[in-house]
């Protein structure tokens, strides 16, 4: 083998062996401290706070302030809550990627725009939409009470919040998916004699069922997650009309600080279960979800 | 089955894609519809299958209006290009999945769809492989096992839509072997679709030329071939030269000299001449219809190909000649044509020779 001709040259700048894509060790290893550096600034660190605030009196007093009744009453309404919001958003996000990406019609660009639209809007204004509509002084307000229904400031307005809120997630993950799988499946049921329905029970739905899945696990994360929107149209009635986001704020400002962050572990909790079963899904089935190409 | 289309029609947008189309079937026949991409061609099979829905014309299974009823009643089997298996599914239950998908009346027992999908397993030469899931498949299997799935419904027709076109040459060429084998065995109505010409005549009993929507021809492959119906069939089938001649009452003229040809079967005006680079044959120079003068020599593979200029405007035309023909460029030929067409300019390709 011949010599490297880079050898006779001390001065060259690259390195013997070193590919021309490669930084130099110091570089890279400056580059990887600053990334590490951040990460548990800013993530690990308040993750690992959350956790030392709540178990900071001991563990006995963590799960004493889970005694609480409205603690509890939170908890199940923020589970009531994702349990309603979630499937109704499994329906529209299916029914809507399934009309965009399997479909041509008019205004078909604009239905896009507009599933994309609670992620560009801030939820606090979203909050104040419903409550502008279907509040006391808003524009249904009088119908509404004459009939004797209340959405805001009741479960109702907390669950339309949470649907405005989090209705991108499911059909964002499916419509990429669909769009590149097209219609030829659909075809081929079709002509092999399946109608509508079953087409889409066994040939539609399952093509998807990961991403789906994908989808739901975000959907819900946020679900249960969400403030600001959630925060406008509750009201903040103890034990009637606040998810467990909005019972941390209020154990918070209550100077209660081992309830507050007891509470918050749960939703910390519940965030790195999400992360791991989003992470298996992402490995396991890459290939099924659009987002795996994405990333 | 007899398959009767008449006048179909169909646009998109302002695009026409079929231009009343009419085409008659015969019952087990096997049919190619050929045509560049954006011929139609697809069109027309999406057509036949329910998948399109014609602006206006007929479609008739036998003497049944097909038009009247939606895909899944049609009873077609349609290969798709890229052959659209189910990619959750086995390939067991792709095959069965138009079986299972039957009305409660129709559908056969589970016993039964077994020994039928393992009948067609044998049939399409894939035993064996029926518990794999079709990521597991080379293109050539996938095709087979969208075939068998096509073929489990006994369909009235059978559709394909370039069923090879994505398969490289050689498992392209063994499986056209295998396709014409199973259509002779099975008996179906067989139409499909195809780009390539070499398929197209290879394969099947009668080709239909599509162009821009119309038919142009439909004959069987020797009559493709030797009697091109138009300009356009005469330049996309097989290799052919054009010349631009005049016509005036019957007698043809080359950059205004005489081309004696006898009697030409075209109006007067402007007109082509075609040839095929076979039919034309070297003679001494002052003989045979035209002088030319060999303006490039190439050999190529089997035989020896020569583009020859001829008339004042230096057209080209292409010649075949054996290998040991010694002829060499720049030398003056007489050129002799055993045979040839003469169409109306207008509507002619502007460019004749085909690729």
């Amino acid at each position: 083998m011949p010599a490297d001709p880079r050898q006779t040259l001390p001065a060259h700048p690259v390195a013997a062996g070193a590919s021309p894509t490669t930084e130099p060790v110091a570089v890279r290893v400056a580059l990887i401290v600053v990334a590490l550096a951040f990460l548990a600034l800013f993530l690990v660190l308040p993750l690992v706070a959350v956790f030392a605030e709540a178990f900071r009196n001991g563990v006995d007093a963590y799960f004493a302030s889970f005694d609480d009744p409205d603690t509890w009453s939170a908890v199940w309404l923020t589970l009531g809550v994702a349990a309603i919001a979630v499937p109704l958003n499994v329906v529209f996000g299916l029914a809507a990627s399934w009309a965009v990406a399997k479909h041509d019609f008019r205004g078909k660009s604009l239905l896009v725009t507009l599933i994309d639209l609670p992620f560009s809007v801030s939820p606090v204004v979203s909050g104040m939409c419903y409550v502008l509509l279907f509040g006391a002084q808003g524009y249904f307000g009088h119908y509404l009470q004459s009939v004797g229904v209340q959405i805001i400031f009741a479960v109702p307005g907390l669950v339309l919040a949470t649907i405005f809120v989090t209705f991108p997630f499911v059909a964002r993950e499916l419509i990429p998916l669909m769009q590149e799988q097209g219609v030829s499946e659909e075809e081929a049921a079709l002509s092999l004699g399946a109608g509508g329905w079953r087409t889409f029970w066994s040939v539609t739905l399952p093509n998807v069922r990961w991403a789906l899945l994908y989808g739901v696990l975000l959907c819900n994360a946020r679900a249960m997650g969400e403030f600001g929107a959630v925060s406008v149209v509750s009201g903040h009635l103890r034990g009637q009309t606040n998810t467990v986001p909005l019972q941390v704020e209020i154990l918070y400002n209550d100077y209660n600080f081992v309830a507050a962050f007891a509470v918050a572990s749960l939703l910390a909790g519940l965030g790195l279960v999400t992360l791991v079963v989003k992470s298996a899904l992402e490995w396991r089935y890459a290939d099924q979800l659009a987002s795996g190409r994405r990333h | 089955m007899d398959l009767k289309i008449r006048d179909v029609r169909k646009e998109y947008g302002s695009f026409p894609a079929l231009n009343g189309v009419s085409l008659d079937i015969r019952s087990g026949e096997l049919v190619a519809l050929l045509g560049p991409s954006g011929s139609g061609k697809t069109t027309l099979l999406r057509a036949i299958a329910g998948l399109e829905i014609p602006d206006s014309g007929q479609i008739l299974f036998g003497d049944e209006d097909a038009l009247a009823k939606p895909v899944q009643e049609r009873n077609v089997g349609f290969v798709f290009q890229h052959y659209a298996l189910f990619r959750h599914m086995k390939v067991f239950d792709n095959i069965a999945f138009g079986l299972r998908v039957r009305g409660r009346a129709r559908r056969p027992a589970e016993a039964d769809i077994r020994r039928k999908v393992l009948e067609l397993l044998d049939l399409v030469q894939l035993k064996g492989l029926e518990n794999r899931y079709p990521a597991q498949l080379s293109g050539g299997q996938r095709q087979r096992v969208a075939l068998a799935r096509a073929l489990a419904i006994e369909p009235q027709v059978l559709l394909l839509d370039e069923p090879f076109g994505a398969l490289d040459a050689q498992v392209r060429k063994e499986l056209r072997r295998w396709l014409r084998e199973i259509h002779n065995e099975t008996g179906h109505t067989t139409v499909f679709v195809t780009h390539d010409q070499e398929e197209a005549l290879e394969l099947a009993d009668r080709v239909a030329i599509l162009h821009k929507g119309d038919l142009q021809q439909v004959g069987t492959p020797d009559a493709i071939y030797d009697e091109p119906a138009t300009p356009f069939v005469y330049a996309f089938i097989g290799d052919s030269s054009s010349l631009p001649i005049d016509v005036r009452s019957g007698e043809a003229t080359l950059d205004g000299r005489a081309l004696p040809l006898g009697r030409v079967d075209a109006p007067d005006g402007p007109a082509r001449l075609h040839v095929r680079p076979q039919d034309v044959t070297f003679v001494a120079p002052g003989e045979g219809v035209a002088l030319g003068r060999i303006a490039a020599l190439r050999r190529l593979g089997a035989f020896r190909r020569a583009d020859v200029e001829v008339g004042a405007r230096r057209s080209r035309i292409e010649v075949r000649l054996p290998p040991e023909a010694s002829f060499s460029e720049g030398e003056e030929v007489g050129l002799a044509f055993e045979r040839f067409a003469v169409f109306p300019a207008e509507g002619a390709p502007s460019v004749a020779c085909a690729a």
